[in-house]
C-alpha cells in the first residue's frame, strides 16, 4: 500500500519527505503524547487528526488523548479563551473549581501514560493544569498555544500562568504572541493538509453541484466566510460588508459554521447572525456538521472571494484553506491572518466592514487582479503552510529539546 | 557514479551532503522605536542577528522579499524610514568576520541615523520589531558527491535545508564568506576557477531557496556541458 507520505511527495517534492524520514529516524523509540479538548470541530482537532497519523507513518510512537469535560468546564475554558484574546471577562470561583476538578479527573486517567512519555504536547489552556498533576513526569512537556494572546485580559492570564511556568517549552503561532515565560518559546505557525477531504482537488462536476445543494446562483459572484459562529470571527461585520458591496455588484454571501464540543456559545450566537441576515435570500447562513469537509472544500472552490474578517485570530486555517484553492482572501488586520494575507499580493487586510466592502468591489471589478492574487496565494501556501513544514518544525523542536536546546545541534 | 577525483595524484575527500532544519524561538525582546532597538540590539544573543540576516531564508516568507534582512524590512514597514532601510539593506553580512562585527555595523548605522533625525523614529504597537533566534538541527544525509560532474545531477534532488546549509549557512563558517561548494572545488585544483567564479557571483539574498537551487543547478549543468564540448 502506498503511504500518504508518498502522496505528499507529489505536491511538495520527494526531497521534502526524505528529509522528514531522516529527521524522524533520530527520534525512533521515543513516546509522544498530544492532549487537547476536542476530537472534532475547530482547527486544533483538524491539525491533530492529520498530524498524528503522519508522525506514526514516520515511525514515531505517538498517541492523542482528548480531555473529558462537562458543560461547566467548557464554559470556563471558553471564558479563558475569550479573556486570552482580550475580552474583559472573568471565570467565576465555581468555574475555576470545575476547571481544576476536570483536570484532576483526567490526570487520574492519563497519569501513567503522561508520566512515561518522552514528549508531551498540551494544546491550549483546557488541559494546561495536567502538568502540575503529574509530579513524576520524566519527559519534556510543551504547551502549544493556538490562541492570539497578544493582548490578554491580565487577571485570567495571571491565573493561568502558574500552570504554564513549569513547562519545558511553549509554542506560539506568531512572535507577537510570545509571553514572559521562563522557558523556550518556539514560533511555529499551523498548517493545512493538501490531501485531506477539505483541501484535495475536486472535479468540476462536484464543485458545480454545490450551487444546487444550497440554492446558489452560478451566474452571480459568491463571497464566503467559513468559521465557527464566534463573535471574534465577526460574521455580522461580514454581513454588513456584503450589504455595502451589493449596492454596486450582484452578489451572494455564504456563511458556513459548525459547532465544536468545547464551544458552548456558538448555538446562541448563530441566532444573532441569522437576525442580522434578516430575510435576504442571498445571504445563506449554514450550519454544517464537523465532518462536512467535502462540502466546505467545494464551497471554497466555488467562491470568488474568501473572507475572514476576524477581529482576533490565532492563525486562521480557513484563510490558508481559501488561499490553497487559489482565492484571494479579504481578512481582518489581526493575528495570524497578517502572516498569510500579504496585503495587495495574496489578498487584502481590512479593519472595518466598510474596508471589506471596498475590497470586495475592487476584486469583482478587476477580475484579472483577483486571479493573479489567487495564484500568488496558492503558491504562498505551497511554500509555507503545508503540513509537511509543520511536521518538520515539530521534529526539529523535539530533537532540539531532547539534545539540550542548544543553538546548533549536529546529529548522525 | 563518476569515479572519485584526485588532485595531483592525491585522492580528494568526497563532498558530504548535510541537511538542516530550523525552528524559530522568540527571545521575548522587542523594540518600538529606533533607540530601543539600538539598546536591545547591543545585548541581544548573537544567534538573533544570525536569524534576522540568514535564518529568514529557511522560515516562511513571501517570495518577493523587498529587503535582504529583517532590520531593513522593519525600517521600511515599521518605522517608515526608507533612508535607514536602504543603509541597512546595503550591509553584506558575509563581509563581516563574525556576528559581533556585524552587530557593531548595525549599531553604527543606527547612531548615524539618530544623529540625523529630529525625532526618534517609532512604530505602531502592532509593528514592533520582535527579536527572534533559532535552533538549527544539522545532520548527515550519508550521501556523498565524488566528482564535480555529479553536482548537476544531485542538485535538483537536494532539500532546501541542504541548499541553505551548504550555500548560505556556510558563508558564516570557515572560510568566512565562502559556500561549501567553492571550498570543495578549490581543493580539487586549479581547473575549476571558472566554476568557482560563477558561484561567487550568485547573490543569494533576493531569491527563495527553491529559486537558488534552480539557479545553481543551471550553473552546474551548463558547466558540465561546456567541459564535455571541450
Amino acid at each position: 500500500m502506498k503511504s500518504s507520505l508518498d502522496a505528499y511527495a507529489k505536491i511538495t517534492g520527494k526531497e521534502v519527505i526524505d528529509q522528514l524520514y531522516q529527521m524522524a529516524s533520530t527520534l525512533r523509540g521515543i513516546k509522544v503524547v498530544h492532549v487537547n479538548s476536542t476530537k472534532e470541530g475547530g482547527g486544533v482537532a483538524e491539525i491533530l487528526n492529520r498530524l498524528i497519523p503522519l508522525k506514526k507513518e514516520l515511525g514515531i510512537d505517538v498517541s492523542w488523548e482528548v480531555l473529558q469535560g462537562n458543560d461547566e468546564f467548557y464554559k470556563c475554558t471558553k471564558t479563558f479563551h475569550n479573556a486570552l484574546q482580550g475580552n474583559r471577562v472573568n471565570a467565576s470561583e465555581a468555574m475555576l473549581k470545575t476547571y481544576l476538578e476536570v483536570n484532576a479527573e483526567n490526570a487520574e486517567n492519563l497519569r501513567t501514560k503522561l508520566e512515561e512519555a518522552d514528549v508531551v504536547f498540551i494544546h491550549d489552556p483546557q488541559p494546561a493544569a495536567l502538568l502540575k498533576m503529574c509530579p513524576n513526569r520524566r519527559g519534556k512537556w510543551i504547551w502549544r498555544c493556538h490562541i492570539d494572546v497578544s493582548r490578554t485580559y491580565r487577571p485570567v492570564w495571571k491565573y493561568l500562568r502558574p500552570f504554564l511556568v513549569d513547562y519545558d517549552a511553549s509554542i506560539f503561532s506568531l512572535a507577537a504572541f510570545a509571553q514572559a515565560l521562563p522557558h523556550l518559546q518556539y514560533i511555529i505557525p499551523p498548517s493545512i493538509d493538501p490531501i485531506s477531504k477539505k483541501n484535495i482537488d475536486l472535479p468540476e462536476k462536484e464543485i458545480k453541484a454545490i450551487y444546487d445543494q444550497f440554492n446558489l446562483d452560478p451566474g452571480r459572484p459568491m463571497i464566503l466566510q467559513v468559521s465557527r459562529y464566534d463573535r471574534f470571527k465577526d460574521p455580522i461585520g461580514v454581513i454588513e460588508a456584503y450589504k455595502l458591496a451589493r449596492k454596486f455588484s450582484p452578489l451572494q454571501l455564504v456563511l458556513v459554521g459548525g459547532g465544536a464540543t468545547d464551544d458552548p456559545e456558538g448555538a446562541l450566537f448563530i441566532e444573532e447572525v441569522r437576525a442580522a441576515a434578516g430575510d435576504d435570500p442571498d445571504i445563506h447562513v449554514l450550519l454544517l456538521p464537523p465532518d462536512a469537509h467535502h462540502t466546505i472544500n467545494a464551497l471554497q472552490r466555488a467562491a470568488d472571494i474568501i473572507l475572514q474578517k476576524s477581529t482576533k485570530e490565532g492563525f486562521g486555517l480557513t484563510v490558508t484553506e481559501g488561499m490553497w484553492k487559489g482565492k484571494p482572501v479579504i481578512g481582518g488586520h489581526t493575528g495570524g491572518i497578517r502572516l498569510q494575507v500579504v496585503d495587495h499580493h495574496t489578498g487584502f487586510l481590512v479593519s472595518t466592514p466598510e474596508g471589506a466592502a471596498l475590497r470586495i468591489r475592487y476584486l469583482l471589478y478587476h477580475r484579472d487582479k483577483l486571479d493573479e492574487m489567487g495564484i500568488k496565494a496558492k503558491q504562498f501556501v505551497l511554500e509555507n503552510f503545508l503540513l509537511t513544514r509543520h511536521l518538520r518544525e515539530y521534529l526539529t523542536l523535539m530533537i532540539g529539546l531532547i539534545h539540550g536546546a542548544g543553538e546548533r545541534i549536529e546529529i548522525g | 557514479m563518476a569515479k572519485s577525483q584526485e588532485n595531483n595524484g592525491k585522492p580528494i575527500s568526497p563532498f558530504a551532503v548535510k541537511d538542516c532544519a530550523l525552528v524559530a524561538i522568540a527571545t521575548g525582546k522587542k523594540a518600538q522605536n529606533l533607540r530601543e532597538l539600538r539598546d536591545k540590539l547591543s545585548q541581544i544573543h548573537a544567534g538573533s542577528i544570525y536569524y534576522h540576516f540568514w535564518g529568514g531564508m529557511l522560515r516562511l516568507q513571501f517570495d518577493e522579499p523587498e529587503y535582504n534582512n529583517d532590520f531593513s524590512a522593519w525600517a521600511q514597514n515599521g518605522l517608515h524610514d526608507s533612508c535607514l532601510a536602504e543603509r541597512w539593506g546595503a550591509i553584506v553580512p558575509s563581509e563581516y568576520d563574525d556576528l559581533e562585527k556585524l552587530r557593531q555595523e548595525l549599531i553604527e548605522v543606527i547612531e548615524e541615523r539618530l544623529d540625523e533625525s529630529e525625532f526618534v523614529p517609532w512604530s505602531k504597537t502592532d509593528k514592533q520589531f520582535h527579536f527572534i533566534r533559532s535552533q538549527i538541527v544539522v545532520y548527515d544525509t550519508h550521501h556523498e558527491i565524488h566528482h564535480f560532474r555529479e553536482l548537476a545531477e544531485v542538485f535538483p534532488t537536494l532539500s532546501l535545508g541542504s541548499v541553505f546549509y551548504h550555500f548560505i549557512d556556510a558563508q558564516r563558517r570557515y572560510p568566512v564568506g565562502q559556500d561549501d561548494f567553492r571550498t570543495w572545488l578549490s581543493e580539487l585544483g586549479n581547473g575549476y576557477d571558472d566554476l568557482i567564479g560563477q558561484l561567487a557571483e550568485v547573490d543569494p539574498y533576493f531569491a527563495s531557496l527553491s529559486e537558488l537551487r534552480l539557479r545553481l543547478t543551471n550553473i552546474f549543468t551548463n558547466y558540465n556541458n561546456k567541459r564535455t564540448k571541450k
